[in-house]
């Protein structure tokens, strides 16, 4: 009953998306205020609508209803609650409505807090919306039922693929996709523009907040992802370049192009086509990522269940959206007049760089995760993309954007002081050099990649911190001016300086690991003792212990260091009883610059065991980098002059939240 | 700006739609490998573990053997080696592998911590031999018949259906 219910509530949310995604349009375009009205209360009632089906969904995974095929093959009754509860979308057709509930609660926002848009902008934007979603519900509909029934019903269900099963991953897709589909607003908002005829400044500020949002939200689930990959797949790795990783990567630096360039649009009226464009690429990337695992034409590890059927299906909905969409830029952006000019060294001009390179690292990525499909097309060929490719044309791109990074926000707008600006970076470039000369003197002969990734680090870091410190009068003005002045200093440029510095710990994070990582493998016995640099690990047992739906081999290590005994690590070999699968739980001691990491491997069946440790320098600082970037978007997205063109009602008071901030935890 | 501009991004995505739909029409189950039927490439390489036999195409001859390319720093690899093992355990066939573009020192890492289900080891750092089989990512698995012909191949990982369904069946009508 509670499945059937459902389904017919997602079959009437396709019925309300059609009439939201056709009425209001034609109210715009007829100009009558009565049928563009009707698009606030269609995205409310969607929202409510997909919020009971996900509901009821969710409902059949907690109370273990197996007569639902979903529910039977994705999960089990030995599950921890967590995992019955994060298995609502840890399978193929739940997670695709969870898309839609995104969408529609993104939708319902923008209805329920765009007072102050104006109506036939507002109109536009939610029918747009509701045609993205027309799109998935019918495709979730057509080809992906998670309420379809099984009979005779299993007495229990197959599980939740185990590596899933970690808490790590059960908040994984929630955070991607809200980021994936907040990218939908940016896009909405861009067709809607185009539709008008019209982008100013306005238009800047309503598209803003909602990228920082999703940008906030992507970097979040996919740290999230690495962090997973690091801990959980047991080799120690972050980062693979996996068609499903680059799938989330692809639209994270299209967005972060965006989430530069609207800047633009909105203090210098400049770059419009291009932003929209960015917009239209952006949300293109996201739902081409949503997809390209689930259609099987790439393979992955997170490869969800693929059908040739669905296949066929996906590609006629990214021809329609994307062809579309980019249809009617061609038809339409030629209209949208440019403004403000500006010299080629400048905050624009070092913002276009920026733009430039990200979108040249996307299309990297995006040739590199599709070649192996191009190259079966044209017949066939004998070259392979793996981390090599990625290696040697992604990182290369990388590093202008670094060094211009650290230059670009000490330009002025318009026209900018190049040689003023490198006089002010003077400290940073001699911390640079000082900082490549240590990390080249200890690491010597090691990776050249690993020397240039910690200095370009430094760089950054060096550069933000002094971009920050003018901008406070530090040295120039008294402490109590410098206060005053930091307290003054708008959340936007808080934001600003938190996420770039946040990146130069990430990139010193990725270098250090390559740089000075030090492993060990041996057989080890317990009361045997291994060390990796200047830790000791004892094995202290092997015991067997058994968990509600594994049972597992558990390993105690005391580890010291210098002798002292700094904490006991207990890594697992887990074999999941009903899939049959075996995972492996690493241990982890976190230190401020490194990892310590112990996997225990395979018994050679006379009482040792095989056992890894890693020494893995500078990697929690991969985890700072992202956190802190991730916190620089929400304190820019908490700026007033967001807030008061943001999705929030007019005039409202000044201690309340933006909405967008809202979902912040 | 020229309006024709315009159009690039358009027309670009139309390439690349085309280039997907291709993808879908070629289905990587349904053989890609131009090498169907014919014998194995000719190929020598060095054991991944030192002392122990190398692998080459004269291995391949006199028994239904499967052959299967991997590297430690590929994620879907990791994804089908259960069922390798599986494969390895029951002894249902002889398993080769190739070891593809990788460290002898992660390749060793890897089997350690996850299991080896192979008979012989080839070690293939350069990707000299993938490029004889056709290599063009990992992980793929092929079956060889008693006369050394490649009679499948399998791009990509394999699940729980390709072996009940496909691979399963061709082993036990092979080895008749």
């Amino acid at each position: 009953m509670i499945a059937e219910i459902g389904h017919f509530s997602l079959i009437l949310a396709l019925v309300v998306a059609l009439v939201q995604a056709i009425v209001p349009l034609v109210g715009a375009h007829r100009g009558d205020g009565a049928w563009m009205a009707t698009a606030a209360p269609t995205a409310l009632v969607q929202l409510l609508l997909i919020a009971t089906s996900f509901g009821c969904l969710m409902y059949a995974f907690v109370t273990s209803d197996f007569t639902v095929m979903n529910v039977a093959q994705n999960s089990n009754t030995l599950q921890p609650m967590l995992y019955k509860v994060s298995s609502t979308w840890g399978n193929h057709e739940g997670s695709m409505v969870l898309w839609v509930l995104i969408l529609a609660v993104f939708g319902a926002m923008v209805a329920a807090f765009g007072g102050n848009l104006p109506p036939s902008l507002k109109a536009r934007v939610l029918s747009v919306q509701a045609m993205i979603g027309v799109g998935f519900l019918l495709f979730i509909l057509l080809t992906s039922n998670p309420f379809e029934r099984v009979v005779p019903p299993p007495l229990d269900g197959r599980d939740l693929n185990p590596l899933l099963q970690d808490p790590g991953l059960a908040f994984h897709p929630p955070m991607l996709y809200i980021g994936y589909v907040g990218f939908s607003m940016a896009f909405s908002f861009a067709i809607a523009a185009l539709i008008e005829g019209k982008v100013d400044a306005a238009w800047a500020r309503w598209v803003r907040p909602w990228t920082l949002v999703a940008w906030s939200f992507l970097t979040a689930g996919i740290s999230l992802g690495a962090w997973w990959a690091y801990y959980e797949l047991g080799w120690g790795g972050w980062w693979y370049w996996d068609p499903v990783e680059n799938a989330s990567f692809m639209p994270w630096l299209v967005g972060t192009a965006l989430l530069h360039s609207s800047i633009i649009v909105e203090k210098r009226d400049a770059l419009k086509t291009w932003t929209i464009l960015l917009a239209i690429l952006t949300f293109s990337l996201s739902l081409i990522g949503t997809f390209l695992v689930r259609s099987g034409v790439l393979t992955s590890v997170h490869a969800f269940a693929t059908d040739p059927e669905r296949g066929v299906f996906i590609l006629l909905l990214l021809v329609i959206a994307i062809g579309g969409s980019l249809a009617l830029y061609a038809w339409r952006a030629p209209i949208l007049k440019g403004g403000g000019l500006f010299a080629p060294i400048s905050r624009e001009g070092a913002l276009v760089l920026n733009n430039l390179l990200l979108t040249t690292a996307a299309a990297t990525v995006f040739i590199g995760t599709l070649y192996p499909l191009f190259l079966e097309a044209v017949g066939g060929g004998k070259v392979s993309v793996g981390p090599p490719f990625f290696n040697a044309t992604f990182v290369p791109l990388m590093i202008p954007l670094i060094i211009a990074l650290g230059v670009g926000p000490m330009l002025g707008w318009k026209r900018g002081d190049l040689k003023g600006a490198l006089s002010r970076l003077k400290f940073a470039f001699i911390a640079t050099i000082v900082i490549t000369f240590i990390a080249a003197y200890i690491s010597w002969g090691r990776s050249v990649f690993g020397v240039l990734g910690l200095s370009l680090a430094g760089w950054l870091a060096t550069a933000v911190i002094l971009e920050f410190a003018s901008r406070i009068g530090l040295g120039r003005a008294g402490s109590g001016d410098v206060l005053r002045r930091m307290a003054g200093l708008p959340r936007g440029a808080w934001g600003m300086t938190l996420a770039h510095l946040g990146f130069a710990i990430t990139v010193a994070g990725a270098s250090g690991a390559s740089l000075w990582q030090d492993e060990v493998i041996q057989l080890l016995r317990p009361g045997e003792t291994l060390s990796v640099v200047d830790y000791d690990f004892t094995l202290r047992s092997v015991d067997s212990v058994k968990g509600p739906n594994y049972t597992a081999q558990r390993a105690t290590f005391t580890v010291r260091q210098n002798g002292e005994v700094i904490t006991t690590l207990a890594p697992e070999r887990r074999r999941y009883i009903v899939q049959g699968t075996e995972t492996t739980e690493a241990a982890l001691y976190t230190q401020w610059y490194a990892d310590i990491y112990v996997v225990i491997g395979q018994s050679d069946g006379n009482g040792a065991w095989t056992v890894r440790l890693y020494f893995k320098p500078l990697v929690p600082w991969l985890w700072a980098g992202s956190l802190l970037m991730v916190f620089g978007g929400f304190v820019s997205l908490s700026d007033r002059r967001l807030r008061i063109g943001a999705p929030s009602k007019r005039l409202a008071a000044p201690e309340a939240k933006a909405p967008t901030a809202q979902p912040a935890e | 700006m020229p309006r024709i501009l315009f159009l690039a991004p358009l027309a670009l995505f139309a390439i690349v739609a085309a280039y997907l739909a291709v993808g879908l029409t070629r289905d990587a189950r349904i053989l890609p490998s131009a090498l169907i039927d014919k014998p194995a490439p000719q190929f020598d390489l060095k054991a991944l573990k030192d002392g122990d036999p190398g692998f080459s195409t004269a291995d391949l001859k006199g028994d239904v053997i499967l052959v299967n390319i991997f590297a430690s720093w590929c994620v879907p690899c990791r994804a089908e080696h259960p069922l390798l093992m599986r494969l390895a355990q029951d002894k249902t066939i002889k398993i080769y592998g190739l070891n593809w573009k990788d460290r002898k020192k992660d390749a060793i890492a890897w089997l350690n911590e996850l299991g080896d289900p192979y008979d012989l080891i080839g070690h293939d750092l350069s990707g000299r031999a993938g490029i004889e089989w056709g290599v063009y990512g990992v992980p793929e698995t092929y079956l060889i018949d008693r006369d050394g012909r490649i009679r499948y191949k399998k791009v990509g990982p394999m699940v729980e259906e390709t072996l009940t369904n496909e691979i399963l069946p061709l082993i036990q009508e092979l080895t008749q």
